[in-house]
């Protein structure tokens, strides 16, 4: 299918990528090559093929609940963009008149 | 002492044991020559990655970063150890390159990215910690692909590599930086990582040995995630015998990768020599014909001459959904992709472009720290993900991806292995595939299948071809085999490598030059 910009700039959105309009010129007609080739697998694999998303279908992994040292708060800190008071530090998310 | 750095990785060990030689000789020999050919000044510790203006033509631009301080401490700690007579592997002293994918405590890990321009990780993944307990010696940190998304290396954010037999021509990807390394004497090993065949195409065009190893049999733990189902590292080297060897010291099963195999691990050694006589091999049809390079389909045919000279049975298999391998795979990984790479949003590592709103931030900070073809494929992602397409897009890849491995179930019940050509044509010019995405897409067309299943694959060098202007490249041949069945492809690949006496050395008139080199 085609993807017109407006859907580009949609998925843009989702995707939390703030898209030049050039971008967008450029990624459209590509994304909709790219997916009409894609599409091809519309082709085979009916209703009754299960998916595949590993090789060994392994069962649930679970490991004994016990303590293990893990990395320290300030080695985790010290390559964050922003910190404050020991903590990941970001815009204001919910307004205060909320 | 400048040629050390044509020695394979065995002679090495050889040499290391039995003292002709010492760790810190052969690692101080590999710096020189990073600082000669690859014009990275070893004499510090860790390097940030070359601005763009100063790459040169006539370098490969294999390494982003060189830890040329912490390999002669590592050196030297070895040797002392060795003189003590403790215990030590079998490539203990011999120096590795390591994919800028893999995480490193304490050294930039950038995954080709302006995104992680300047992290330095608090962690070693898992293959890093076996490397070192394996006292392999790292060198430094391989260019690639940002994201390890390409098949050229180009997309790199800190410039492209260049392959060491031409130097106007790519190595690969991409995992182009290790192949680069490993070709051009920069390394006598290296590690990759492989998601759609970004170990096994770069070893083709380089003229090296690459092995995709089984999903799920070496750790991903510290592998920056590209498409999960699919990622694996393995190694890159000059013969099949040092391939095997350093696939041996990052195999095995791992609590901290919910996906690792808890399955025991044949010996990838033991049984190298044993050669083909007897087997059945099988050439995949719908790999080996349209689409494939008349120079690589002539040097496919001789492979196969020379494997059934050694009495191997060759047989005519089809894999009736391998034309739906590509299609998938440009559904599942960029889906896989999109989802990996949320966690780049400005809070945790990484960098950040500020906004006023935590959502702006968000978006600023990928639009600046993504390059180009990172932001196709997440867009291609979310798009297959999102309400209204999963059933048609990643839901249905997911279900060829089980047709596609049953077809291979089928071939291995008549056969020992599977051939194909490892990629369509020769390493191809800087900048030939750039404005055609799906053209570039193209070059994994026989790589993709065996990802899909999961199956281990290989890449050998089995002959050279015409490169459309006067030289001669290097042809891979892919050797598939049965899950954890890696054992029988490296017995495949090491035939075909002895019937085939390709010699890795890059020449031409654009290639670096090998053996003593100053400038």
């Amino acid at each position: 299918m085609a993807l017109p910009p407006d859907e580009v700039r949609h998925v843009a959105r989702l995707a939390r990528l703030a898209l030049t309009d050039d971008e967008v010129a450029e990624l459209a007609p590509q994304l909709s090559r790219i997916l009409a080739y894609a599409e091809h697998v519309g082709e085979v694999a009916a209703d009754d093929v299960e998916p595949t998303t590993h090789p060994f279908a392994p069962a649930d992994v679970t490991r004994p609940d016990e303590r293990r040292p893990s990395l320290s708060r300030d080695d985790v800190l010290a390559a964050a963009p922003q910190v404050e008071d020991h903590r990941f530090a970001v815009p204001r998310i919910v307004s205060q008149e909320g | 002492m400048s040629d050390l750095t044509n020695r394979t990785a065995a002679e090495l060990a050889d040499d290391l044991a039995s003292g002709e030689v010492t760790s810190r000789e052969v690692v101080d020999a590999y710096l020189a020559r990073i600082a000669a050919v690859d014009g990275v000044d070893a004499d510090g510790d860790v390097w940030p990655a070359k601005p763009a203006a100063a790459l040169r033509s006539d370098e490969p631009h294999a390494y982003l970063a060189v830890t040329a301080a912490a390999a002669r401490a590592h050196a030297d700690d070895v040797d002392a150890r060795r003189a003590a007579g403790a215990p030590l592997g079998p490539l203990a002293g011999v120096p590795v390159a390591v994919k800028d994918i893999l995480t490193t405590r304490g050294v930039a890990t950038t995954c080709g990215s302006r995104m992680l321009e300047g992290w330095l990780p608090p962690y070693d993944a898992t293959v890093t910690r076996q490397l070192a307990a394996a006292d392999l010696v790292v060198l430094g940190k391989t260019n690639m692909d940002e994201f390890a998304m390409g098949s050229s290396t180009e997309s790199s954010a800190f410039g492209p590599t260049r392959n060491p037999w031409d130097l106007d021509r790519v190595p690969g990807g991409s995992s182009g930086g290790s192949a680069a390394a490993v070709a051009a004497r920069l390394a006598p090993l290296a590690i990759g990582t492989d998601t759609g065949g970004s170990i096994r195409q770069p070893a083709a065009f380089t003229g090296l040995v690459g092995a995709k190893p089984t999903y799920g049999t070496v750790s991903r733990y510290g592998l920056v995630a590209f498409a999960s189902s699919l990622d694996q590292a393995g190694p890159f080297a000059r013969t099949v015998e040092d391939a095997a060897r350093l696939h041996t010291v990052i195999a095995g099963h791992d609590p901290r990768d919910s996906t690792s195999v808890d399955a025991p691990l044949p010996d990838l050694t033991a049984r190298l020599e044993d050669g083909v006589d007897g087997m059945r091999l099988g050439v995949i049809r719908e790999l080996a014909g349209d689409g494939v390079d008349a120079g690589v389909g002539a040097v496919l045919r001789e492979a196969l001459e020379r494997l059934a000279g050694l009495g191997a049975e060759i047989v005519d298999v089809s894999l009736p959904h391998a034309g739906y391998a590509l299609p998938a795979y440009y559904l599942i990984a960029p889906s896989e992709a999109s989802s990996n790479l949320a966690r780049f949003d400005g809070v945790r590592y990484g960098n950040r472009v500020d906004a006023a709103s935590a959502e702006e931030m968000n978006a600023a900070t990928r639009e600046a720290g993504f390059g180009a073809e990172v932001k196709r494929r997440i867009m291609i992602g979310t798009h297959a993900l999102s309400s209204g397409y999963y059933d048609a897009y990643y839901l249905q890849a997911s279900k060829v991806r089980t047709l596609i491995a049953a077809d291979f179930r089928t071939a291995f019940d008549d056969v020992d292995a599977l051939i194909s050509p490892t990629a369509p044509s020769v390493a191809f010019r800087l900048g030939e595939n750039v404005d055609d995405p799906l053209a570039m897409y193209l070059n994994d067309v026989a790589t993709v299948p065996a990802s899909l299943a999961g199956i281990p694959a290989i890449s050998v060098p089995a002959g050279v071809a015409d490169d459309g202007a006067g030289g001669r490249l290097p042809v891979g041949v892919q050797v598939m085999a049965p899950l954890l069945g890696d054992d029988v492809m490296y017995r495949v690949a090491r035939a075909l490598e002895a019937a085939t006496a390709f010699d890795p050395t890059p020449r031409g008139a654009r290639a670096v030059a090998v053996g003593e080199v100053t400038r």
